[in-house]
C-alpha cells in the first residue's frame, strides 16, 4: 500500500512554471531571490517547516452519499446523510478531536469550568462571522441554545442537554461570554458541546417566533439562506444527483501559516445507493474518497497493481460491535408461552457464557471480515483509546468449557447428543437476523454450526430489518437476535443508555423500574457515579469495572467489532481517517491536493 | 418469400428439464457433501479441476484432483497442492468423506475434499449447494404451480361454463388479484409469522401463498376456452339429449381447456421458480443453512464475485437454462394450441 504523502518543505520548493519569469530580468531576479530567501530558510530551518510559498488552496473533493439527506435544517435532521453535510456547513463550540478523542476549543476559544462541575464559562472568539459575512454574537449562542431546549421544536438533541431531567441554563456572561449552569455536576459538560450547531439568529429568529423554524431550511431553501460558521457553505443541491458545497470565505480556521482554511473550493457529494457502484467510481477516479468498505472491496481494491490512485486505509476496530441478544423480558400478559419457557436458559448466567465460549470468533472474523475485524468477548475495544480496559482477557473458543458450564447449569446430553435441560427439554431456539444484511445471516450459520457442536439446534430466521427492530425493541416476540451496537462517542456516556437498566437500548431486558439483577444494580450505580466524577483516573476504574461486570456475567453474547476500512486519492493529503463519526471527512478543512500541477485559470486543481 | 419454419420438437427443452429434475431428486446421492456441511479451513475455493495427467505429466485412467491449498499469507488465495493427488472414487460411503451415512455418486476420500464448483465464503460446496437448491427451488414451483391451477382451472372453468354471476364475479375477483402488490403481502407475511415454525414449514407456506396468489391469470385463460366451448355444437346437442351439467363439464368443458391449463403450467412453472429466486434473494426465503438458487444467488451479488469468484454464478446459468427451457415448450404448447383452434 502506498504511504500517504503529507506536506513537506520539498513540496514548498516552487514548479518550474512558478519560477518562469522574463529572461532580462533573471540574474536580479535571482539576487533578490537569494537576499529573500536565505532569511526565510534560516528562520524555517529554526521552526522546523517552511511556509508554503504556494497556497495549498483550490481543487475540488468529489464523494458518494447512500442517500439523499432528509433536511438542512440542523435543529431537526437526525439521519445520518443530512448531519454528515450538516457537520460541514455548521460549526460548535467546543468540538471533539476525532483523532484525540478528546475536547478541543472551536468557536469558544476560552473554556472554564467550575470546581463542582456545575458550571461551564465559555469565551467566543473575536472577529467571528457567519458565511454571510453577518457577526457572530453571544446573543446568537443564546437563540441556538433556546431553540434546541424548547420542547416544542422537538429536537433530538434536547435530551442531550438535560442532566438529571433538568435543562442546561445559558446565560449571558459579559461581550463574548457565555455562562452554562447544570443542575448535577456532569463529568463531561464540555463534550456536550460537540456537533451542536451554533445557528444565526438573524436569519431564523423570524421562523422561529413565528412558530415555522420546523420548515426552514428544508432541501428546497434557496442556497444562499442557509447560512452556518462551518468550513463551507451550500452552494446548490440537485434532488436525486448531488449537493454542491463551496468555500466558506469568512470561516475562522487558518493553517499554521495563517492561510485561511478550508483548502478546498468545492466539496461535492453525488447520490449513488449501491455500494459496489461506489467502489467502481472511487476506483476509477471519478470520487476522492470511500468510506465503509466492505473487507472484500477493500482487498480487492488492495491487489490492484500499482501505480493505483488511490491509498487505502485498515483503520482498526471500530466503536461498533456485533452482538448476539438473547431474549430475558418479562412476557406476562403477552400469550407468548414458548419463548417463556426458553427464556429460563437465557437468564442463566451459566448458559450464556457457555454460548460466548463456544463460538469461534476467529472464523467470523477470517471467513467473513477477511481478517479485517477483531474479536470481542466485551464492549470496548482498543479503538476506543480513553476508556478501553486492555485488563480484560480477549474471547477463546473452547468447546470443553463451554459443556463443563452447561453440565454445572444442570443440563445434560440426550443419547442422540442433544443438549437437554434440567426438565429434560431439547434446548432448541431461534436466531432472528436482518434479510438485507448478509454479514450477519453469515454469522448466524456460523453460530450455528457451532451450538450445534454443544447440542443445541438452532433455527436461523431472517427478517426485514424494521420488523426485526419491532420484535426486539417492542412485541418481544424472538429468542434471539443478532444485532450491532455502539459508534457513537467514546465516552462512556455514550452507552448509558445500553447498561443502565432504564436504559432505551438495554437490549436483553427491556423497560425495568429496578434493576433486575445485583449484578446490573451495580453497573447502574457505577454508570450514575461516573457521569457526576470529575476525577478521571476514578471515572475510569468505575467504568473498567462495568466492563468487567459486563463481559462476565454476558448479557449479550459479544462477537467481533469489524475494522474501519476507508480509502482517498492518493494525492489528498491530511487524510486521516479516525474511528469517530465522520470518520474521514472529519477534518474537510484541512484536506487538500498535493499534486503541484500548474493551476488552470478557474483556479481549479481537479486530479 | 421463405416458408414459416415448422417448430422443431422441444426435445432438448425437455432433456434438460429430466436432467435438471433427477439431479435435484437425488440430490442427496449425487451432491458429494452434506449442502449445510462447512469446511473452514477452505473457504471461497475455486472449483476444483478435475485431472487425467499429473504433474509430472503420466496419464492416469482413473480421474484425480490436486486439493487446493492456501497460499501463505494471503487469504483467499490457493494453489493446488500437487504433492496430495487425491483419486476419485465413485458410489462412495459417506462415512467415508465424513457426511453422515448412504452413498454418494462421488467423491474423495481423506481430510480434503473435493468441490467441482468451488465453495462459499463458509467453505461450503457449491455443487451440493446448487442441488440441494434445485430441489428446494424446483420442488416449491411445483408447489406454488399447482396451488395456482388446482384454484384457476376449476375457477375458470365453472365461469366459463356458467356465464352470468359468477363470470361476473371470477372477472373482478382475477382484476382484484391481478393488481395486488404480491411482494409486498409477502414480505408482510413473512414479518407477521411466528419465529417458532420452522423454516421450511414457514417456506412452503409462503410458497403456497405465492402459489394461490397466482391463480387469476390460468382462471381467465380457462374461463375464455370454456365460455367459447359452452356454445360449440356438439355441446348443444349434448344438452339437447338431456346431458348434466356435470356430463358436459367432465366430457366436452374439461378436455377443451387441458391445452390452455397446460400451456398456463409451463408458464407459471418457470414465473414461480423466479418468484422464488427473488424472495430468497432479498433474503426472505429458504433460511440459512439450507440453500436455494435465490439464496445462492444472494451471497453472489457483490462485484467482487464477478471479478474474483465466478464460480459463485453457476446457480444463475441454472436458473436460466430451467427458465428458458420451460419457456421453449411454452411456446411450442401454444403453437399447437394455436394451430387445433
Amino acid at each position: 500500500m502506498k504511504a500517504d504523502r503529507h506536506f513537506s518543505p520539498l513540496h514548498a520548493l516552487p514548479t518550474p512554471y512558478e519560477v518562469r519569469s522574463t529572461r532580462g530580468c533573471r540574474a536580479r531576479r535571482l539576487l533578490w531571490g537569494a537576499v529573500v530567501a536565505l532569511p526565510l530558510l534560516l528562520a524555517a530551518s529554526s521552526q522546523g517547516e517552511s511556509a508554503p510559498p504556494i497556497s495549498r488552496s483550490g481543487g475540488r473533493l468529489v464523494l458518494d452519499l447512500r442517500a439523499e439527506p432528509q433536511s438542512f435544517n440542523p435543529v431537526l435532521a437526525s439521519d445520518r446523510v443530512s448531519r454528515t453535510i450538516i457537520r460541514r456547513l455548521m460549526a460548535d463550540l467546543i468540538h471533539i478531536d476525532r483523532q484525540t478523542q478528546e475536547t478541543v476549543p472551536a468557536l469558544a476559544h476560552r473554556i472554564s469550568a467550575s470546581e463542582d462541575g456545575k458550571s461551564f464559562e465559555l469565551e467566543l472568539r473575536e472577529g467571528l462571522r457567519f458565511s454571510d459575512g453577518e457577526p457572530l454574537t453571544a446573543e446568537d449562542v443564546l437563540f441556538s441554545f433556546e431553540v434546541y431546549l424548547d420542547p416544542a421544536m422537538g429536537s433530538p438533541n434536547r435530551d442531550l442537554l438535560l442532566i438529571d431531567g433538568e435543562p442546561v441554563r445559558v446565560t449571558r456572561s459579559g461581550e463574548r461570554g457565555i455562562r452554562f449552569e447544570l443542575a448535577e455536576p456532569y463529568a463531561v459538560g464540555d463534550r456536550l458541546f460537540d456537533s451542536l450547531a451554533i445557528l444565526p439568529r438573524h436569519r431564523l429568529e423570524k421562523p422561529y417566533r413565528a412558530g415555522r423554524l420546523a420548515e426552514t431550511w428544508g432541501l428546497g431553501t434557496p442556497a444562499e439562506e442557509i447560512v452556518g460558521l462551518g468550513p463551507f457553505r451550500l452552494r446548490r443541491y440537485v434532488p436525486g444527483e448531488r449537493i454542491e458545497l463551496e468555500r466558506n470565505p469568512h470561516y475562522w480556521k487558518r493553517d499554521e501559516h495563517g492561510e485561511r482554511l478550508p483548502y478546498l473550493d468545492e466539496l461535492v457529494f453525488r447520490f449513488v445507493p449501491n455500494g459496489d457502484a461506489q467502489v467502481v467510481r472511487f476506483e476509477a477516479g471519478e470520487t476522492h474518497m470511500i468510506h465503509g468498505l466492505s473487507a472484500e472491496s477493500f482487498d480487492r481494491l488492495a491487489r490492484r497493481p500499482e501505480p493505483r490512485g488511490y491509498v487505502l486505509r485498515d483503520v482498526g476496530p471500530q466503536l461498533r460491535y456485533e452482538i448476539l441478544v438473547l431474549n430475558q423480558n418479562p412476557l406476562e400478559g403477552r400469550d407468548l408461552p414458548e419463548i417463556e419457557a426458553r427464556q429460563k436458559w437465557f437468564r442463566n448466567d451459566d448458559f450464556r457464557r457457555a454460548l460466548s465460549a463456544a463460538v469461534d470468533r476467529d472464523s467470523m472474523v477470517r471467513l467473513i471480515y477477511r481478517g479485517r475485524a477483531t474479536p470481542i468477548a466485551a464492549p470496548l475495544t482498543r479503538a476506543n483509546k480513553l476508556w478501553h480496559n486492555a485488563e480484560l482477557p480477549p474471547p477463546e473458543r473452547s468447546v470443553e468449557t463451554s459443556r463443563t458450564l452447561l453440565r454445572n447449569a444442570g443440563f445434560d446430553w440426550s443419547p442422540g447428543g442433544l443438549l437437554v435441560d434440567p426438565n429434560g427439554r431439547p434446548v432448541r431456539f431461534s436466531i432472528a437476523t436482518s434479510s438485507s444484511n448478509q454479514q450477519r445471516q453469515k454469522m448466524a450459520a456460523i453460530l450455528q454450526e457451532d451450538l450445534r457442536q454443544i447440542g443445541i439446534e438452532i433455527t436461523i430466521v431472517t427478517l426485514e430489518f424494521r420488523a426485526l427492530v419491532d420484535r426486539v425493541v417492542n412485541t418481544f416476540e424472538y429468542d434471539a437476535a443478532i444485532l450491532g451496537l455502539g459508534g457513537g462517542d467514546v465516552d462512556p456516556n455514550g452507552e448509558m443508555n445500553v447498561w443502565l437498566s432504564t436504559g432505551s437500548n438495554h437490549l436483553w431486558h427491556l423497560g425495568q423500574t429496578r434493576p433486575a439483577t445485583p449484578w446490573e444494580e451495580e453497573v447502574d450505580s457505577l454508570m450514575t457515579r461516573q457521569l457526576i466524577e470529575l476525577h478521571r483516573p476514578t471515572r475510569k476504574a468505575m467504568y473498567d469495572r462495568v466492563q468487567a461486570l459486563v463481559a462476565h456475567h454476558v448479557p449479550f453474547v459479544f462477537l467481533v467489532s469489524p475494522n474501519l476500512l476507508v480509502g482517498a486519492h492518493r494525492d489528498l493529503g491530511h487524510f486521516d481517517p479516525a474511528v469517530l463519526d465522520h470518520s474521514t471527512l472529519w477534518n474537510v478543512e484541512h484536506l487538500y491536493w498535493m499534486d503541484r500541477a500548474p493551476k488552470p485559470r478557474d483556479g481549479r486543481r481537479n486530479p | 418469400m421463405t416458408a414459416p419454419r415448422r417448430p422443431s420438437a422441444p426435445w432438448l427443452a425437455i432433456l434438460t428439464l429430466l436432467g435438471v429434475y433427477l439431479l435435484a431428486a437425488g440430490a442427496d446421492f449425487f451432491a458429494p457433501y452434506d449442502a449445510a456441511s462447512q469446511d473452514r479451513s477452505s473457504p471461497s475455493t475455486p472449483p476444483t479441476r478435475l485431472r487425467l495427467v499429473d504433474a509430472e505429466g503420466t496419464w492416469h485412467l482413473r480421474p484425480f484432483i490436486y486439493p487446493w491449498k492456501e497460499i501463505e499469507g494471503r487469504f483467499g488465495e490457493y494453489e493446488e497442492d500437487v504433492r496430495s493427488p487425491r483419486p476419485l472414487r465413485f458410489f462412495v460411503r459417506s462415512e467415508a468423506l465424513g457426511e453422515g451415512t448412504g452413498r454418494r455418486f462421488f467423491g474423495i476420500t481423506g481430510p480434503q475434499r473435493i468441490s467441482l464448483l468451488g465453495t462459499d465464503e463458509l467453505g461450503r460446496d457449491q455443487l451440493s449447494r446448487l442441488l440441494v437448491g434445485a430441489r428446494v427451488s424446483l420442488g416449491a414451483s411445483f408447489l406454488a404451480t399447482g396451488m395456482a391451477l388446482g384454484l384457476g382451472w376449476p375457477a375458470g372453468l365453472l365461469a366459463g361454463f356458467y356465464g352470468g354471476r359468477a363470470q361476473s364475479l371470477l372477472m373482478r375477483g382475477s382484476e382484484l388479484f391481478m393488481v395486488l402488490p404480491w411482494f409486498y403481502l409477502l414480505l408482510g407475511f413473512r414479518a407477521f409469522l411466528p419465529l417458532e415454525v420452522s423454516p421450511l414449514l414457514a417456506f412452503l407456506t409462503t410458497v403456497l401463498l405465492i402459489g394461490a396468489m397466482g391463480w387469476a391469470r390460468p382462471a381467465r385463460m380457462v374461463h375464455a376456452v370454456a365460455a367459447r366451448a359452452r356454445s360449440r355444437e356438439s355441446v348443444l346437442a349434448a344438452r339437447g339429449f338431456g346431458a348434466s351439467d356435470l356430463y358436459l363439464l367432465r366430457r366436452h368443458i374439461l378436455p377443451a381447456t387441458a391445452a390452455v391449463a397446460l400451456t398456463q403450467a409451463a408458464l407459471l412453472l418457470p414465473r414461480t421458480i423466479l418468484a422464488e429466486v427473488t424472495l430468497s434473494f432479498l433474503g426472505l426465503g429458504m433460511s440459512e443453512p439450507w440453500p436455494s438458487w435465490g439464496t445462492l444467488l444472494a451471497e453472489a451479488q457483490s462485484l467482487a464475485v464477478l471479478e474474483t469468484r465466478t464460480w459463485m454464478l453457476w446457480p444463475a446459468a441454472a436458473l436460466a437454462l430451467v427458465v428458458m427451457s420451460y419457456h421453449r415448450i411454452a411456446g411450442l404448447l401454444q403453437q399447437r394450441l394455436g394451430a387445433m383452434s
